[in-house]
């Protein structure tokens, strides 16, 4: 509906009037956020410099090393890992809600997928810390490890990549699985040749959007993955998220430390909305007009 | 929506038992079935755990007294006050934010003006961002810059920005799935855009909205990251929303990482966290089943 | 679930000359060169059309060929189209419709509509009439009770719904309906009444009462009906107009009396048009 403009009753420019400054005030929170981030950063990146981040020696603040890789390590592998293990486990798990349950079964996946994805990560953490962990601890101490922190967030990020893959497997027209159907392919051919193509942007939106919450993270991964500052040679060591490093040192950090972390908060916030953004392209180019998937 | 799936009309069960004949068919079936029951099992293994652990803990003691030694005796009840007025700040805010943005995104600008542009673009970033940089902002502004320090307001100032995506999502979602006649009856009967608005898209969009509210409540419930340094660590029972408290998603963290056998407790509080979940999840099935019941009739 | 009364059948024919007395060709709404566009698609072109006070006009044709999109024009609900541009010359009265600085609201209360599928407001049979009226100024709540109550008697629906004014407009049957939208643009006393289809989502038993009401408003205010149903167009209608699809875009073909059109249409279009279908 194009707004009367001139002919529109001054109650009802009053009220766009309003209602712009409200969508003003919500879409300037995100510039504000980044604008922070910045702000907070810059003291960091002039004292420090950014290539120090990468070639001091270790992380100690304290005295003045702000060696920033291994965390950036440990962030990649666990999510990496994370999305390795969840992004084939909840494809199948959607194909089976989609082609291989019955009517109720369905449904009561689905519900149960849904249940799953609210499920506060603290609690994840809690049942990671005290089961998974003891439980690795057994094959080799501590425990608290890499494969924790990718177990705990592959479970995590599980129900997010399968109820979109779900999403999308339901979008499939149902022309083309009957066609198939009638051509004499069998069940599995037939989402393997068709429903898998057709849904495949769909999927990896899902895999995408998955792979943004692994890598924001916090909570799980603080209380699983053992927060030692290193690279880790082996998924039984433990590793430091950056996410955890601000969680932990926001505390007591202060001035240039307290810079650096922001940095780090800044990094992640670049990385996610990179993401976004290619979320947004992919959605966008199923449109031919290039337009993402709010038709703008 | 439902449950689309193969009906047996075109997969009779010769189709079925062909379906296994061949070795990459059968090992299709094999690998589905059985990332369903790993994915199914797991789940079930964490929220029996949580159960299992938790139960026993659990009284009306526990929600109603204070913690003591550091929690690891006592009860939630300072917790469950403060986070219950978390939320209620964080509501407070973003639901004027929130109605307004998406009435705006809805009514006003479908054609893709700028601004509508803008506030889409800017609201799917916020939608993704990691917990812990409101958490950063949410000290760094609000704790900060508006010197609100570690409390409650601030706590749920934070909150609200990270609801907000959701809230206006489903709001403009809803709105969007009311028919096109009633704006083209109400433009014909020479209503005015905030009466069209006031008197019908918003009642009849109420369902929806009332859905989105309560997603909006469960994220912000199961946040932690951004509480750490906003809304602050203390057990005190608070005594307005300038003070400093603690929701029960970081009091479950604290218990479980800084106190020594705090664990029995911890299963406890997240108990209590899940059971406010499930409610709330109910509570939103519920909405949604009388929405379309709704929309059964309004599209007779 | 239709709890209408079983009305006896009418004559399907009234005679024409009934039809015509009581109508005085003197234009209210008058289009010269009328064209539509939207966007770069061309919706009607160069319509040329007097509709008279106080009588029926039908608008016939075969569906696409641009009869709603007029009608649109005369209470300007083509605003609501993105892209929609409108040329020529459109009055009501001394009034130029297609200036952008008339007051819509005036308008939409001078000229009504009604749409095809009964589209009665999500609300109770009482605030879909009163909320309108309140819109329009209409203070006074025993003044809105008593402008409801002759809407309701004007469609025949007061006996019906007396007690259950606060019941659920949706809660009525189809036929129930719509004449609940047509007491909702009557309400508002307007001049002009567009109809778009009013009788096509109705059962035929709605529809006839539908139309006996329509013929009722003969004289007291101007009626501009789209109908592709000839039948229904010859019952009630003083005047018609062919609207038909030519080189790519709608055109009037003719118009006239409704007895001209029908036994005696100028146009050879109108003529196979009329005669393959009104049988």
């Amino acid at each position: 509906m194009t707004a009367e403009t001139d002919a529109a009753p001054r109650r009802d420019r009053a009220l766009a009037a309003i209602l712009r400054i409200t969508a003003a005030v919500a879409g300037s929170i995100t510039i504000g956020i980044v604008a922070y981030l910045l702000f907070g950063s810059l003291p960091a990146l002039r004292a420090i410099g950014p290539l120090r981040f990468l070639t001091d020696p270790s992380w100690n603040p304290v005295h003045g090393a702000y060696h920033i890789v291994p965390m950036l390590v440990g962030t990649m592998v666990v999510t990496v890992g994370a999305v390795l293990l969840a992004a084939p486990l909840a494809v199948a798990s959607a194909v089976f809600g989609r082609f291989y349950a019955r009517g109720i079964l369905s449904r009561v996946h689905r519900r149960m997928l849904e249940t799953f994805a609210g499920i506060p990560s603290v609690v994840y953490g809690l049942w990671g810390l005290m089961v998974l962990v003891p439980a690795i601890a057994r094959v080799g101490p501590p425990g608290q490890s890499v494969l924790a922190g990718v177990l705990v967030l592959a479970l995590m990020i599980l129900p997010t990549i399968a109820l979109v893959g779900d999403a999308a497997l339901g979008a499939v027209p149902e022309s083309h699985l009957r066609g198939a159907a009638a051509a004499g392919l069998s069940r599995w051919a037939i989402v393997r040749s068709i429903a898998l193509p057709v849904a495949r942007s769909g999927i990896v939106t899902g895999i995408l959007l998955g792979t943004g919450r692994a890598l924001g993270e916090t909570m799980a991964v603080v209380m699983v993955t053992g927060n030692v500052v290193q690279v880790p040679g082996s998924v039984l060591d433990p590793v430091r998220t950056l996410t955890a490093n601000i969680a932990l040192e926001m505390a007591y950090a202060t001035d240039a430390h307290r810079s650096a972390l922001f940095v780090s908060g800044l990094v992640l916030a670049l990385l996610t909305i990179g993401l976004v953004a290619t979320i947004d392209r992919i959605e966008g180019s199923e449109r031919s007009d290039g337009t993402n998937a709010h038709g703008v | 929506m439902g449950s689309r799936l193969f009906p047996s009309a075109w997969l009779d069960s010769s189709w079925r038992w062909r379906s296994l004949a061949v070795p990459r068919d059968a090992a299709a079936h094999l690998a589905v079935w059985g990332a369903a029951l790993v994915v199914t099992g797991a789940f079930t293994w964490i929220v029996a755990d949580v159960v299992g652990h938790g139960a026993s803990h659990l009284s009306l003691e526990f929600l109603t007294a204070a913690p003591a030694d550091a929690g690891l005796s006592g009860g939630i009840a300072p917790i469950l006050v403060s986070t219950v007025l978390i939320l209620c700040v964080c509501m407070a805010v973003a639901i004027p934010l929130g109605l307004g943005t998406a009435v705006l995104l809805a009514e006003f600008s479908r054609d893709a003006n700028r601004q509508g542009r803008f506030v889409r673009r800017s609201l799917d970033v916020l939608a993704g961002l990691p917990s812990i940089v409101f958490g950063l902002f949410g000290y760094a502004f609000f704790c900060h810059a508006l010197g609100l320090g570690f409390s409650i307001l601030s706590g749920g100032l934070t909150l609200a920005c990270m609801v907000l995506p959701i809230l206006i999502r489903s709001v403009e979602a809803a709105l969007r799935a009311l028919p096109d006649e009633i704006r083209a009856t109400g433009a014909a009967l020479g209503l005015s855009k905030t009466t069209l608005i006031r008197s019908l898209l918003l009642p009849a969009a109420s369902p929806g909205i009332a859905v989105g509210l309560i997603l909006g409540i469960g994220r912000a419930l199961a946040e932690t990251a951004a509480l750490l340094f906003t809304s602050g660590y203390v057990v005190r029972m608070p005594n307005s929303v300038f003070d400093s408290g603690r929701a029960l998603s970081v009091h479950i963290y604290d218990l479980a990482m800084n106190v020594p056998g705090g664990d029995g407790m911890a299963y406890a509080s997240a108990l209590v966290l899940l059971g406010l979940l499930v409610m709330m999840n109910a509570l939103a099935t519920e909405l949604v089943q009388r929405w379309q019941k709704r929309k059964g009739l309004l599209l007779v | 679930m239709s709890d209408e009364p079983l009305r006896p059948s009418l004559e399907r024919w009234l005679p024409l000359q009934q039809q015509a007395e009581c109508c005085e060709p003197h234009p209210l709404v008058r289009a010269q060169e009328l064209s539509l566009r939207y966007g770069p698609t061309l919706v009607f072109e160069d319509v040329t059309l007097d509709v008279h006070e106080g009588c029926i006009t039908a608008l016939v044709g075969p569906s696409g060929c641009g009869k709603t999109s007029f009608l649109t024009c005369i209470n300007r609900l083509t605003d609501l189209i993105p892209g929609a541009r409108v040329s020529g010359n459109l009055r009501l009265d001394d009034v130029d419709l297609l200036d952008p600085q008339i007051d819509l609201i005036a308008l939409r209360r001078r000229v009504g509509m009604v749409f095809q599928k009964p589209n009665p407001f999500p609300l109770s049979i009482r605030r879909n009439l009163c909320l309108p009226l309140k819109e329009h100024g209409m203070r006074s709540r025993i003044a809105r009770a008593e402008a409801t109550e002759r809407a309701l008697r004007d469609v025949g629906l007061w006996d019906e719904v007396k007690d259950r004014l606060e019941s659920p407009a949706l809660a009525l049957s189809g036929g129930q309906q719509q004449r609940l939208c047509i007491a909702r643009a009557l309400v508002l006393e307007p001049e002009v009444l567009l109809m778009d289809e009013p009788c096509s989502a109705l059962d035929p038993l709605a529809s006839r009462v539908v139309e006996d009401l329509i013929v009722g408003l003969r004289g007291r205010l101007t009626v501009l009906i789209v109908t592709h149903n000839l039948a229904q167009a010859r019952r009630i209608a003083d005047w018609a107009a062919l609207f038909w699809k030519q080189d790519d875009a709608a055109r009037l073909i003719e118009h006239g009396a409704v007895q001209q059109i029908f036994e005696a249409p100028k146009q050879e279009l109108t003529a196979a048009y009329v005669q393959g279908r009104s049988c």
